[in-house]
């Protein structure tokens, strides 16, 4: 998926669980989800959940674990893409 | 794993415990009962001259039984014998339609929408003896296994 498009779906899926917006605003491929954007762990697996039903893909427990950037969802996301 | 045992996991006790028994307990579900004991602290505040059980201790004895009774048994496999479950309540949505007295008896259905990551995530209904629907909502938590 092409780059743009992919953040700004990963940004509206980020959206409802944000506690800095300022960091929202500025939301960029280093992103960090809880350093950065202040998103709590159970938060942290709705994120999840919710790009799971948004791309159709299917995230396992290592992914999860190394999914804390726009930048690493991203790869997630298009390694899970191309792989389909 | 036995309803006794579950119990005996928990990470409460008196007087924040609200668990008396699970009577049903599955990957999917439980069904659990709590009495109201009439001298309970929180009465004598709440309401004065007029003990009606608090919508947060409610919300508590669901989380209790439909989400943290459940966790336990979903962590079966995990269980040794220093096991002791980290848990957090994350978040909570519940409606309230009838009030609880002292000594009543609840009964709390809880049903599992998501367990992934951790988190787990129910939709949980508490009757009273009537079988009157008293309060219902959608209650999360996280829980980790951590062995001390």
């Amino acid at each position: 998926m092409e780059k743009n498009e992919l953040i700004t779906k990963l940004k509206s899926i980020v959206e409802p669980y944000i506690q800095d917006e300022e960091a929202f605003k500025n939301l960029s491929e280093e992103t960090d989800f809880v350093k950065d954007l202040k998103i709590n762990s159970a938060n942290l697996v709705d994120v999840i959940l919710d790009v799971e039903d948004a791309f159709d893909i299917r995230i396992e427990n290592d992914e999860m674990e190394k999914m804390l950037s726009v930048k690493a969802a991203m790869d997630i996301v298009n390694s899970k893409l191309e792989a389909k | 794993m036995t309803s006794k045992e579950i119990i005996s996991l928990l990470p409460y006790e008196q007087p924040f415990l609200f668990v008396d028994s699970l009577s049903a307990i599955s990957e999917e579900g439980t069904t659990g009962h709590y009495t109201f004991k009439n001298d309970a602290y929180f009465y004598q505040g709440h309401f004065k001259n007029n003990p009606v059980t608090p919508g947060v201790i409610l919300t508590e004895c669901m989380a209790q039984i439909g989400v943290v009774c459940l966790g336990i048994y979903l962590m079966k496999d995990m269980i040794s014998e220093n096991f002791q479950p980290q848990i957090a309540l994350t978040s909570s949505q519940v409606d309230f339609f009838l009030p609880v007295f002292p000594n009543e008896k609840v009964t709390i259905v809880s049903e599992k929408e998501v367990f992934r990551f951790n988190k787990l995530k129910c939709k949980i209904k508490m009757f009273n003896s009537n079988e009157e629907l008293v309060c219902r909502g959608c209650i999360s938590g996280m829980i980790k296994p951590s062995n001390t």
